[in-house]
C-alpha cells in the first residue's frame, strides 16, 4: 500500500526538480526547511527523526537541494518528508509537508479491533514495520 | 414619530411625561467619538414613510438598548448616558430608500462572555419595531476587551491541522448522501469508500440526527468502522464529522460522550440549536479534545436578504466567539448563495487576527481578534473537481472543500470519486507552488493530471460543465455600486 501523508501522496512522486521547486516557494514565503525520516509510519507518530536542525538560515535551494539528497542517501529505506515552516506570529506551525522518499516495500498496517461491550470497538492502527525493532525495519 | 396621540414633543423638556422622538433623548449623537472599548453595529434600515432617517436610527440604539416608547423618570436613578445606545453616523445607500445606521454601545451593556446576552440586546426587540420598514444588522466590530471575555474555538485552525498532521492544502470532506433513508450499516459504506479514496472528512448531514431509519448510535458505530479501516488502508488521520444534535442539552452530552469513546476526532451540531447550546458543546469539544463542526442550519432565513435580517459575516463573528472550530461559509462557485467578495469577507473574519474596514469585502469595521484561534470556513454544496482552480483562487487553502455530490456521485463509485477530488487539490497547489497562473490554466492543469488519473479524468468528463450562475441577492453596496 502507499501511505498517503503529506501534501502531495496522491500525485506521482516528484523529480528533484520538483522538489526545488516546492523548496523555492517555501523560502519565497520566509519558511524554514527541515527534513525528516522515519521507519515508524503511523499517522499519530509526530516526532520523526529530525535531519538537522530546521534550515532557519539556509536560503539556497541547491544548498538545500544538498540537505534533501543527503538524507535520501543515508537513509534510503526510510520515509523522509520536507516540511516548510511558517514562524510567523498567528501561525507558528508547518505550513507544507510532503514525503519525497519512501522504503522499497510499503507493507501498511493492520487494524486491530478490540470489542467490548454493547457493539463498541476500540480499533487500533499497526504498522506491520513496526513489528521489527528501529533499525532492522524495511531491510 | 408615528405615535399617534396629541402629546407634541417640542420644546418639552426632556423628562417631561409622554412621548419624546427617540433623538432628543440621547440616542443620536453625531458629536459622539466611539470608545475603543465600545462594541459597534452598522444597521441597514429603512424608515416607515415620513419617519426622518436620523430618527429612525436613533429608535435602533433607542430599542437596542435602555429605551421605551415613552419617557420613565426611573432612567433618572441611574447614570443613563452610560447604557444608552448612541447612533454617531448615518449615511444613506445612494440609489436606495436604505440607510446605515452606526450604533456605539458601552461594554458595560453585556455579560462576559454570553452570546445569548449579546444577540438578546442588539437584535432581540428592535426588528419587530413598528417606525421601521426593515432592518438589517450588517457588521459589528467586537473590541478585544469583550473578545476576550470568549473562549473561542475549541482548538482552532492551527490546532485542528497538528491534529490532523494534514499541512499545505485544502481539507477534503464530503457529506454522505442521500441525506435521508440510509441505514446505518449502508452509511458506514459511504463513509469508508470516501475516506479510502483519499478524502479527510465525511459528514453526517443536518437533518441526520436520530430517525426511524437510523439510529444515532448505530450510525456512530458503522461510521467509526469506516473511519478506522480507511485510516489502516491510508496510513491517515481520517474522520467524521457525528452529528449530535438532538432535543436536549442532555441528548447531546450523551451523543457527543459516545462519539469520543468510540474514538472519533471531530463531532458536530447544527446552528438550529442556538447559541447557548454551542457554547455548551465548544466547553465540552475543548475539554475532551475533539473538533466541533457546525453546520448553518436555518442561517438563511435570515441572512439572504439584503434588507432583512443578519448578515452572515456576523454570525461567523459570534461563531468564532462562540468557539466552533468550523462553519459552513460559503462557496462562491456551489448551488448555494454567495457574492465573492461577500464571500472574501466572511472568509476573513473567521481566519485573520486583524481586519480592517473594506467597504468591498462587506466589512464595516476594523475588527481585532486579540490573538483568538480563527475558525475554519468550510464550501460545501454543489462543487466539483473540476472547479479546483477557482476554489483554490476564491477560497484559499484553509478550508474545508466538501464534494457530497462530487464524491458520491462518480460514475465508477464513491473511492474514485474522492481519488479525482484530492488528485484535483494537490495538482492544483502544486501548480500553484510552482507559481502558475493557476486560476487561468486551471482547466489545462486539471486536464493533464487527468491523463494519468484515470478517476480525475471520468470526473471532469461528467461534471466539466456543471456551473450555477445565478445573481446573488446579498452584495456589498460598493460592489454593487462598481458593476450597476
Amino acid at each position: 500500500m502507499r501511505i498517503t501523508q503529506g501534501t502531495f501522496s496522491y500525485l506521482p512522486d516528484f523529480t528533484d526538480e520538483q522538489i526545488k521547486a516546492e523548496v523555492q516557494y517555501c523560502l519565497d514565503n520566509g519558511w524554514a526547511i527541515a527534513v525528516e525520516h522515519t521507519d515508524d509510519p503511523h499517522p499519530r507518530n509526530v516526532y520523526w527523526d529530525m535531519y538537522g536542525l530546521p534550515m532557519f538560515d539556509l536560503k539556497d535551494p541547491a544548498a538545500i537541494m544538498l540537505e534533501i539528497n543527503g538524507c535520501r542517501k543515508t537513509f534510503p529505506r526510510r520515509y523522509i518528508k520536507v516540511s516548510g515552516y511558517d514562524s510567523r506570529y498567528g501561525r507558528q506551525t508547518t505550513a507544507l509537508s510532503f514525503i519525497v522518499n519512501r522504503p522499497p516495500e510499503e507493507p501498511g498496517f493492520r487494524l486491530d479491533r478490540q470489542e467490548f461491550n454493547d457493539r463498541s470497538i476500540k480499533y487500533t492502527l499497526h504498522p506491520y514495520a513496526t513489528e521489527k525493532p528501529v533499525g532492522q525495519r524495511y531491510e | 414619530m408615528p405615535v399617534s396621540g396629541n402629546n407634541k414633543s417640542k420644546g418639552k423638556s426632556r423628562w417631561a411625561a409622554g412621548v419624546t422622538p427617540y433623538k432628543e433623548m440621547g440616542y443620536y449623537r453625531p458629536d459622539y467619538e466611539p470608545k475603543d472599548s465600545d462594541i459597534l453595529c452598522a444597521f441597514r434600515l429603512v424608515p416607515q414613510e415620513g419617519v426622518e432617517a436620523d430618527e429612525a436610527s436613533a429608535a435602533v440604539a433607542g430599542e437596542s438598548s435602555t429605551a421605551t416608547w415613552t419617557v420613565v423618570w426611573t432612567d433618572r436613578l441611574t447614570a443613563y448616558e452610560n447604557y444608552q445606545g448612541k447612533c454617531y453616523r448615518v449615511d444613506p445607500v445612494p440609489g436606495t430608500d436604505q440607510h446605515i445606521a452606526y450604533v456605539a454601545y458601552n461594554i458595560d451593556l453585556f455579560e462576559e462572555g454570553s452570546i445569548a446576552n449579546l444577540t438578546s440586546s442588539i437584535i432581540g426587540n428592535v426588528f419587530g419595531f413598528k417606525a421601521l420598514k426593515s432592518l438589517r444588522l450588517e457588521d459589528m466590530r467586537i473590541p478585544p476587551h469583550y473578545v476576550k471575555t470568549f473562549q473561542g474555538p475549541a482548538h482552532g485552525v492551527v490546532m485542528e491541522r497538528e491534529y490532523l498532521n494534514k499541512y499545505g492544502r485544502p481539507l477534503l470532506g464530503a457529506t454522505v448522501k442521500p441525506k435521508l433513508g440510509l441505514s446505518a450499516r449502508n452509511y458506514g459504506r459511504v463513509v469508508f469508500e470516501a475516506l479510502r479514496g483519499g478524502l479527510d472528512f465525511t459528514k453526517d448531514d443536518e437533518n441526520i440526527n436520530s430517525q426511524p431509519f437510523m439510529r444515532w448510535r448505530d450510525r456512530f458505530l458503522f461510521s467509526m468502522e469506516g473511519v478506522s479501516r480507511a485510516m489502516g488502508e491510508t496510513g491517515e488521520i481520517k474522520g467524521h464529522y457525528m452529528n449530535v444534535t438532538a432535543a436536549t442539552m442532555e441528548d447531546m452530552y450523551e451523543r457527543a460522550e459516545f462519539a469520543k469513546e468510540i474514538g472519533s476526532v471531530i463531532i458536530m451540531i447544527d446552528l438550529t440549536i442556538g447559541y447557548t447550546a454551542i457554547q455548551s458543546m465548544s466547553k465540552w469539544a475543548r475539554r475532551n479534545g475533539l473538533i466541533l463542526h457546525l453546520h448553518r442550519a436555518g442561517h438563511g432565513t435570515y441572512t439572504r436578504q439584503k434588507t432583512h435580517g443578519v448578515n452572515f459575516r456576523v454570525i461567523a463573528k459570534w461563531m468564532r466567539l462562540a468557539g466552533v472550530d468550523h462553519i459552513h461559509a460559503g462557496t462562491v462557485v456551489g448551488k448555494l448563495e454567495g457574492d465573492p467578495h461577500a464571500i472574501r469577507g466572511y472568509y476573513q473574519t473567521l481566519l485573520a487576527d486583524k481586519l480592517k474596514p473594506d467597504p468591498q469585502l462587506g466589512l464595516y469595521f476594523e475588527q481585532d481578534w486579540a490573538s483568538m484561534p480563527g475558525t475554519m470556513p468550510v464550501a460545501s454544496g454543489g462543487i466539483h473537481a473540476g472547479q479546483m482552480h477557482q476554489l483554490l483562487h476564491y477560497l484559499g487553502e484553509d478550508v474545508v472543500l466538501q464534494f457530497g455530490g462530487g464524491t458520491i456521485g462518480h460514475p465508477d463509485g464513491i473511492a474514485e470519486g474522492a481519488t479525482a477530488n484530492r488528485v484535483a487539490v494537490e495538482a492544483m497547489i502544486q501548480a500553484r507552488n510552482e507559481g502558475r497562473d493557476y486560476l487561468q490554466e486551471g482547466p489545462e492543469i486539471l486536464a493533464r493530471a487527468a491523463r494519468w488519473s484515470p478517476s480525475l479524468y471520468k470526473a471532469l468528463e461528467v461534471w466539466k460543465d456543471i456551473t450555477f450562475n445565478f445573481e446573488s441577492t446579498d452584495v456589498p453596496d460598493a460592489v454593487a455600486t462598481l458593476t450597476v
